[in-house]
C-alpha cells in the first residue's frame, strides 16, 4: 500500500477500491437516459423536505444511508466523510453531518468536488490513513436555481448555453486494500484556469480549458494517452464545451475522439428534456459516475476510465461585479481489477 | 499579465465566439409576437365585457388591469406562466401580466424565510429595477414635458 507523487498535484495510488457505490436522483434524472442506473428516483422534486434545500439534504442523507448499507458495512465502520454541495456555506454536506456523526471534511470545488473528494480519499487512505472512506456529492435544480438565477416560478427563456442543475446525488465508499473490482490507479489535483469567460449562462465554454490542463497533466505524469483509456468522461462541460474541449484539444495536438464524454450530456435526453447544454452540479457528475460509470467497471465492460469532474468557481456577487469566470477540474483515473487484484 | 487578459485567453474568447450556438431570434420574435398578441386580446376582450356591463371606456382601463394582474398571480401560483414565458418570451413577459409573474414568483419563493425577511425583502427582487427605471424615466419626461408645455 503506496503513494508516489508523480507529477505536481498527480499521485499514483495503489491498493484503494470502491466498496459500493450509490446513486438518487429527481423525476427528470429518472426520465433521462441513465434514469435505470439510479438506485432511487424520487417522484417529485420536493419529495422530502419543507424547503427545496431541505430537500437537497434529504437527498443526500439518502444517499449516503444507502451506500453505507450497500457496502455491507455500518456508520461506525466509516472512518471520514467528505462531500460538497453548491449551496452557501455548503449547509447540505455540512447539516447532514449532524445525523451521521462521522468525522467530517466539507469540500468545495463547484460541481468538481465529487472528483476532488475521490482523489483526497485515495491520496489519504493509500498513505495508510484512514481506512473507509465516504466521498458524497449533491444538488438540487430548484435550490441552485434560487441561489445562483431567479425563483422557480419566474418565468424567463433560457440561452441555448444554459446547464440545467440535476436533483441528484451520488456517493462512493472508497476503502484500502484492493479486495474489490474497481480501484483507483492515478488522481491528478487540477489548477484553476481562468481564460477571460464571463457568461454565467455559458459555462461549457468557460471550463473546458480548465479540463484540458488537468487531462493534458494527468496523461503527462501517468505517461498515457486518452487512446489507453475505455472512456473518458468530463463533469458538465455539456455540448458546447466538449465542442471546445475538442477544438481547443486539436489546437494543442490532442486527439479528442468519441470516446470522450461528458456526465451532463449523458444524463438527459437533450432535446426532448429542454435542457439545452446538458446537466451540471456536483450532484450530475456524482450521479453519473456512481450509477452509469461505476457499473461500467465493475462488469469489466470498461477497463479503464478517466473522471475528469469540472467546476465553476464564480459566486452571482463575483459575476454581478462583472469578474470573469475561474474554473478547476479534478481527475481521476480508475481500473477494472481481474480476480487476484492484478491491474490491467 | 494575468491569464484572464492573456493573448491566449483572448484567442479562446474568439473560439468561443465563433461556436457559440444560434439562438432562433426569428422564431422567437413570432412567438412573442402571437403570446404578447394573445395576451392582449384577452385583455380586449375584458375591458369590452367592462363597457358592455355600462362602464365608458375610461372607467373600464382600471377594472380591466385589476384581472389581468389576477390572472397572471393564479396562473403563477398554478405553475403555468413560467411555460408560458418560456415559449412566448418578451411576449409574456411585457403585458401586466409578466409584471404579476414577477412580483408572486419571488412572494411565493420565499415564504419559507418568513413574511419579512422573506416575502417582505425579496419580493421586488425581479419587479425592483423595473420599477426604479420606470419611474426614473417617468420623472425625466415629467420634467421635459414640464419645461416644454409649462404644463406639470
Amino acid at each position: 500500500m503506496s503513494i508516489t507523487q508523480i507529477g505536481q498535484g498527480s499521485y499514483e495510488i495503489q491498493d484503494v477500491s470502491v466498496a459500493a457505490t450509490a446513486a438518487i436522483g429527481g423525476p427528470k434524472e429518472g426520465q433521462g437516459p441513465l434514469g435505470s442506473y439510479f438506485d432511487e428516483i424520487w417522484p417529485s422534486e420536493t419529495h422530502k423536505g419543507e424547503s427545496f434545500e431541505e430537500a437537497e439534504r434529504a437527498l443526500t442523507e439518502d444517499t449516503m444511508e444507502l451506500v453505507v448499507k450497500k457496502a455491507n458495512i455500518s456508520w461506525e465502520d466509516i472512518d471520514l466523510v467528505m462531500g460538497g454541495d453548491l449551496l452557501d456555506q455548503l449547509v447540505s454536506t455540512n447539516f447532514s453531518a449532524r445525523r451521521h456523526q462521522r468525522p467530517l471534511l466539507g469540500l468545495f470545488s463547484a460541481c468538481a468536488v465529487f472528483t476532488q473528494g475521490l482523489g483526497l480519499a485515495a491520496t489519504m487512505l493509500s498513505d495508510k490513513g484512514p481506512r473507509s472512506v465516504l466521498v458524497t456529492a449533491v444538488s438540487h435544480h430548484m435550490a441552485a436555481e434560487r441561489q445562483f438565477r431567479f425563483p422557480i416560478e419566474l418565468g424567463y427563456q433560457r440561452t441555448p448555453t444554459a446547464a440545467w442543475t440535476a436533483t441528484a446525488a451520488g456517493a462512493v465508499v472508497l476503502v484500502a486494500g484492493a479486495r474489490h473490482p474497481v480501484g483507483i490507479e492515478a488522481v491528478t489535483f487540477g489548477r484553476v484556469v481562468d481564460f477571460g469567460s464571463k457568461n454565467p449562462n455559458d459555462m461549457g465554454s468557460a471550463m473546458a480549458p480548465a479540463a484540458l490542463d488537468t487531462i493534458q497533466r494527468h496523461c503527462a505524469a501517468t505517461a498515457t494517452t486518452l487512446q489507453d483509456y475505455d472512456a473518458v468522461y468530463t463533469g458538465d462541460l455539456g455540448v458546447i464545451g466538449i465542442k471546445l474541449l475538442t477544438l481547443l484539444g486539436g489546437e494543442r495536438g490532442l486527439n479528442i475522439d468519441e470516446r470522450v464524454r461528458d456526465c451532463g450530456q449523458s444524463l438527459y435526453h437533450l432535446v426532448e428534456q429542454d435542457v439545452h447544454n446538458g446537466g451540471s452540479g456536483p450532484g450530475c457528475s456524482a450521479s453519473v459516475f456512481s450509477g452509469y460509470l461505476y457499473r461500467r467497471l465493475q462488469v469489466g465492460q470498461w477497463h479503464r476510465l478517466l473522471f475528469v469532474a469540472t467546476g465553476a468557481l464564480f459566486s452571482p456577487t463575483t459575476y454581478q461585479q462583472g469578474e470573469s469566470i475561474p474554473c478547476i477540474a479534478h481527475a481521476v483515473s480508475l481500473t477494472h481489477r481481474e480476480p487476484g487484484g492484478t491491474t490491467l | 499579465m494575468h491569464q484572464e487578459d492573456s493573448d491566449q485567453a483572448k484567442a479562446y474568447q474568439q473560439l468561443v465566439k465563433s461556436n457559440q450556438p444560434k439562438k432562433p431570434i426569428v422564431k422567437n420574435v413570432l412567438l412573442a409576437f402571437l403570446y404578447g398578441g394573445m395576451i392582449s386580446l384577452v385583455g380586449q376582450g375584458i375591458q369590452v365585457a367592462f363597457i358592455v356591463g355600462g362602464m365608458s371606456k375610461e372607467d373600464a382601463t382600471s377594472p380591466t388591469t385589476v384581472v389581468l394582474i389576477g390572472l397572471g398571480a393564479l396562473l403563477t401560483g398554478l405553475g403555468w406562466y413560467d411555460q408560458l414565458t418560456k415559449h412566448g418570451g418578451m411576449g409574456a413577459t411585457l403585458p401586466i401580466t409578466g409584471f404579476a409573474n414577477a412580483m408572486v414568483a419571488p412572494a411565493m419563493e420565499f415564504r419559507r424565510e418568513g413574511l419579512v425577511m422573506g416575502v417582505g425583502v425579496k419580493l421586488f427582487t425581479v419587479a425592483g429595477p423595473v420599477l426604479v427605471y420606470g419611474l426614473s424615466a417617468a420623472f425625466v419626461v415629467g420634467v421635459v414635458r414640464y419645461l416644454v408645455t409649462g404644463v406639470a
